[in-house]
């Protein structure tokens, strides 16, 4: 399947990863469809009736029990925030 | 043309557990910002979710109470899309095999008519974080508190017809989870939020009208409104020759109205796929018959009951088993003193209003149910009269004794049965009311009825109101009609 | 000292040999003196190693006899590690220090090891030759002029340069096996959920394995016997006992049935890898192993399919590194969006948002069937096709990589840089484990065998490793041979 310009744009977008240029998209372009054409060969197996594979064990989720074992930590962990302000995270403001 | 509303709910019911769906840090609402965001909850770098037995067996006890199939494999997956109160990027949720499979819940409308709501799906989610809007330097704050507080997100199927059954569906999905216990339902904190699919189509139509989604609603009465609201709206648009766009709306209170979200409507590509990070999640019916064990008495079950073997009407059954902590009062009350009808009085009248009047939680009640029962136990077997019960109902409000006995034996409040101290009381009032006995004697017969209520007056107050008021009567009647 | 194995060191330690601060600086001094041109290491934590090492003797003085107590490490720089910058070879991480300790970290560090500082990768372990690093490429410190392979690339060419004796690696498409074949050491990649992946930074979770890095099987034995285990922090780490991974290395190999998967030794194999490996399954045969030819059928699906698998989860996975909790964040965002794609444009290396947006495009309406669940389907056939052969066969060997170490940037386009990772990315597919041991030469350059099991036979992989290196003395060569000093 063949990957076009907009779909490269349409992913960057979804990935929120900023492109500065057109070349840098036009360049995407040219890497992802090689990539593609060589994944391209998935599609002449048959796989027919079998069961996709999400992880490589057969091993089923275990379950934690309900009780709070974590104490508060947030001075350590704004330590490393690019910005905070009265113990909260600040962003460009959200429009709702 | 008439119109035919058609309304499908998402109730998102935050789960009570006492620690997050994927890691150990605290659920308790109001700390202070993102002091319960440990590690896991900001998605640092490195960090994996474990997910957590309590938002399990909660979401399966749901599941049972609204006889839904809960599959032997559920899976977790994400849905990808860049929110500040969404640390990772992505959600962690459900979709293509959610926990709870298809279910049904009985709404109770006014007119005691019952209908049943088919339940889609319900599936366990991670809450997101609270974006603060408060002005820091043009920026928004990020609390990520809420961040992963396990949600169990409640799908209907577009089964209702108006607001009012909405109302009754999330009045019925509410009984149902504090029933159970697995979450607060407290709606003003945000325990309960929905999301009201809602459409128009000529009735008689079969195919559904385009629906809009009305985002977050917090309380049953915004909920009727909201949806009164956009069925009008819709239908005005139509009748005006418009379209409905399928798009997701707000409701504003304060102007009572709908606005769409977004100007320009962005396509979103969730990108769901199976977590990595968390293995499938597997059931066996052992497992699922030890949670169906631990269930309580349902509301539906319950209000049947209160009906059927104790006789109570279908209204005060309705109020009696509306919401847990208020039916296990009720049924503590009735365990002390026996008679169903009393006690759904005391508890729909007397301590109804005085919580009413001082906003207390049943759960809080400064009269306990056993102090209640006592109470009314003494009503039932005449040791005092009803005014007294009242004034000994106020003592034990107002802690001034421990027990309804207490109380009436220190204030001597015992109802005077005694027809000898009775009629000495009557003649001492006769003695001193001349000029009333003399009026009341030369009245017409028919109006002595209401004139003899002056005496009765006389003859309480005169024993501090415990004299029986139905041996009152008949004395005074007996001795000032005899002469 | 920086040529010996740590079972050699632990003997000189407990001898009285030497220090572990005497060790620990040598290493040190070592890396301050040579790292320049190898470019292995991002941060040396000198003091916090030789704090570390003081506190090792003071312990062995009261009778601390802990296998690995006061033995130096190097870590890979996606193991966070608590106040210490742990970058994942990112700039997006390179103002990051960590709050806390990966398991592997906390486990290591109470058997008394020494971190000595943090190894350089490519950038998110996304790459072959680790040229994707934001901290510049490392350098093969047999051939300078050569890569050291990736993604582990700067552990491996630490322990090769004799910076230390053993490193901690990652490994989600070859990533420990490549890199220690082109820097002539022994490098495992566990069982999937072997190693808690708790604080290991993510790549593709579903594949991501941490592993050891050593100059021999032994050393490998005894570093993955520290490092196993489950975890309660991570629900995809494996409830099962632990073996003493020592007390198999010994075990004779006559009668081990070794299978040669024939699509391991077709077009595009060098033909001095190629000789290399079939002198060394000689070395087997004359140890009483039989050898015969099995077939992987879907091999050259492998390729295909990691390349849907892994990026896809990669996009998702990555999708927290958004500027607002941690990390790079761009100047003056004027609104949310710019902040989003401002802060990622300039935080990821190229390699990275590559990646980004093929995870991103295949996972996205319209292309998921053929793209997500097709290469789950298939990924299902590989695992199959391995779990076949081991019905016939104990152990796989093969190359562990198609060529030798190749020139520093040589491999221009991506296609040609993935298919490097040929023979090593099946087995994460299939969460087998895998070993590399240093196998010959080609010319300057290193040779690796690489030794596949079956799900939990680490304790056979390291048996059949260690007893080629009984019997050879490719893994004691190293590039600092011919130092005077």
């Amino acid at each position: 399947m063949a990957i076009e310009h907009a779909d490269v744009l349409r992913a960057a977008h979804l990935a929120r990863l900023g492109l500065n240029s057109d070349a840098e998209a036009a360049g995407y372009v040219d890497d992802l469809t090689q990539i593609l054409e060589m994944v391209d060969r998935l599609q002449a197996v048959d796989t027919e009736g079998v069961a996709p594979l999400s992880h490589p064990l057969d091993a089923t989720q275990r379950l934690r029990p309900d009780e709070v074992t974590e104490r508060d930590q947030r001075e350590r962990f704004q330590a490393c925030a690019p910005a905070t302000e009265d113990g909260l995270y600040l962003v460009p403001r959200v429009v709702e | 043309m008439q119109w035919e509303t058609v309304i499908g709910l998402e109730v998102h019911v935050q789960l009570a557990t006492q620690s997050k769906i994927f890691s150990g840090a605290s659920t308790a609402f109001g700390a202070a910002p993102n002091t319960q965001a440990c590690a896991i909850d900001l998605g640092l770098p490195g960090v994996l979710p474990v997910l957590n037995e309590g938002a399990v067996a909660m979401a399966v006890q749901f599941g049972l109470a609204i006889d839904a199939e809960i599959p032997e494999t559920s899976l977790f997956e994400r849905k990808n899309y860049f929110y500040p109160d969404l640390p990772k990027g992505y959600q962690t949720s459900q979709m293509a095999q959610p926990i709870v499979g298809k279910g049904e819940v009985e709404i109770v409308l006014d007119d005691d008519v019952r209908k049943r709501v088919r339940i889609h799906h319900a599936h366990l989610e991670e809450d997101a974080g609270k974006s603060l809007h408060e002005d820091f330097h043009g920026m928004s704050g990020i609390d990520l508190n809420r961040a992963g507080t396990p949600l169990l997100e409640i799908v209907s199927e577009p089964d209702m017809r108006s607001a009012k059954e909405a109302v009754a569906y999330i009045r019925a999905i509410h009984a149902i989870v504090t029933y159970l216990g697995i979450s607060d339902g407290n709606m003003a904190e945000g325990s309960m939020r929905c999301d009201v699919n809602v459409s128009v189509r000529p009735k008689g139509q079969e195919t559904f009208g385009t629906r809009a989604e009305i985002k977050n609603v917090n309380s049953f009465r915004f909920v009727e409104r909201a949806i009164e609201f956009e069925v009008e709206r819709q239908i005005e648009l139509i009748e005006e020759g418009g379209k409905v766009v399928q798009e997701t709306r707000l409701y504003d209170p304060d102007q009572d109205e709908t606005r769409s979200m977004r100007t320009k409507e962005e396509a979103n590509d969730y990108r769901y796929f199976p977590c990595p990070d968390l293995l499938p999640v597997m059931l066996d019916s052992a497992y699922v018959e030890h949670q169906r064990s631990t269930l309580p008495e349902l509301p539906t079950d319950k209000r049947n009951r209160f009906e059927t073997d104790l006789g109570l009407s279908t209204y005060d059954a309705g109020v009696l088993s509306a919401t847990r902590p208020m039916a296990e009062y009720f049924e503590a009350v009735l365990a002390v003193c026996g008679d169903a009808k009393q006690a759904a009085n005391w508890v729909q009248g007397e301590l109804s209003g005085h919580l009413n009047r001082e906003n207390i939680d049943i759960r809080n009640s400064p009269v306990t149910p056993e102090q209640l029962g006592g109470l009314i136990q003494r009503v039932l077997d005449d040791t005092i009269n009803g005014k007294a019960a009242k004034q000994v109902f106020a003592a034990l409000w107002n802690n001034e004794g421990q027990s309804a006995d207490e109380i009436i034996e220190a204030r001597g409040l015992k109802q005077v049965t005694d027809t000898g101290a009775i009629e000495a009381i009557v003649d001492q009032v006769i003695a001193d009311s001349p000029v009333q006995v003399a009026q009341y004697r030369d009245a017409e017969p028919e109006k002595r009825g209401k004139m003899i209520g002056y005496f009765v007056g006389q003859v309480m107050k005169a024993s501090r109101g415990t004299a029986n008021p139905q041996q009152v009567n008949s004395v005074l009647k007996q001795k000032l009609d005899e002469a | 000292m920086h040529q010996m194995t740590l079972t050699e060191l632990a003997r000189g330690l407990k001898a009285g040999d030497f220090s572990s601060r005497e060790l620990t600086t040598s290493l040190l001094d070592r890396i301050e003196r040579l790292d320049g041109n190898i470019n292995s290491f991002i941060t040396v934590t000198r003091e916090q190693a030789l704090a570390a090492a003081d506190a090792a003797d003071a312990a062995r003085a009261k009778g601390d006899d802990r296998p690995l107590a006061g033995l130096p490490l190097a870590i890979k720089d996606i193991f966070c590690t608590q106040g210490v910058r742990t970058s994942c070879g990112s700039k997006m991480l390179d103002n990051f220090q960590a709050p806390y300790n990966a398991t592997v970290i906390e486990k290591l560090q109470a058997a008394g090891m020494i971190g000595l500082g943090k190894t350089n990768m490519d950038e998110f372990a996304m790459g072959s030759s680790n040229e994707s690093s934001f901290y510049g490429p490392v350098r093969n410190p047999w051939d300078e002029t050569a890569v050291p392979g990736g993604s582990s690339g700067g552990s491996a060419a630490a322990v090769a340069a004799g910076f230390a004796p053993a490193a901690l690696g990652t490994d989600t498409g070859g990533s420990i096996r490549q890199p220690a074949a082109f820097c002539g050491i022994t490098g495992l990649k566990p069982t999937y959920g072997r190693v808690s992946r708790y604080g290991m930074i993510a790549f593709a979770s579903s594949l991501d394995q941490g592993g050891p890095m050593a100059r021999s099987a032994e050393d490998c034995a005894h570093l993955l016997g520290a490092m196993a285990g489950h975890d309660l922090r991570d629900s995809t780490s494996v409830a099962r006992v632990v073996p003493d991974y020592l007390a198999e290395l010994d075990t004779p190999l006559a009668g081990l049935k070794i299978g040669l998967p024939k699509e391991y030794f077709g077009d595009g194999l060098d033909s001095e890898v190629e000789s290399a490996i079939r002198e060394a399954i000689k070395v087997y045969e004359s140890l009483g192993a039989k050898v015969c030819e099995v077939s992987l059928p879907h091999t050259h699906l492998a390729v295909p399919a990691y390349y849907v698998i892994a990026p896809a989860e990669a996009s998702s996975n990555l999708s927290r590194y958004d500027g607002v909790r941690f990390g790079h964040r761009c100047d003056n965002p004027v609104d949310l969006e710019d902040l989003y794609k401002r802060t990622r444009a300039e935080g990821f290396g190229d390699e990275v948002k590559r990646r980004i947006l093929i995870g991103t495009h295949t996972l996205s309406e319209g292309f998921f069937d053929a793209y997500y669940r097709k290469a789950q389907q298939v990924r299902r056939l590989i695992r199959q096709d391995f779990l076949d052969a081991f019905d016939e066969v104990d152990v796989l060997m093969g190359p562990a990589a198609p060529t030798p170490a190749f020139d520093l940037g040589a491999k221009k386009d991506p296609v040609s840089m993935y298919l490097q990772d040929i023979y090593t990315i099946a087995i994460n597919l299939a969460g087998i484990p895998g070993i590399s041991v240093p196998a010959g030469f080609s010319g300057k350059r290193p040779i690796g065998l690489q030794i596949l099991g079956q799900h939990f036979a680490e304790g056979q992989l390291l048996n059949v490793a260690h007893q080629f290196q009984q019997a050879t003395d490719w893994h004691r060569r190293s590039p600092t041979d011919q130092e005077t000093n």
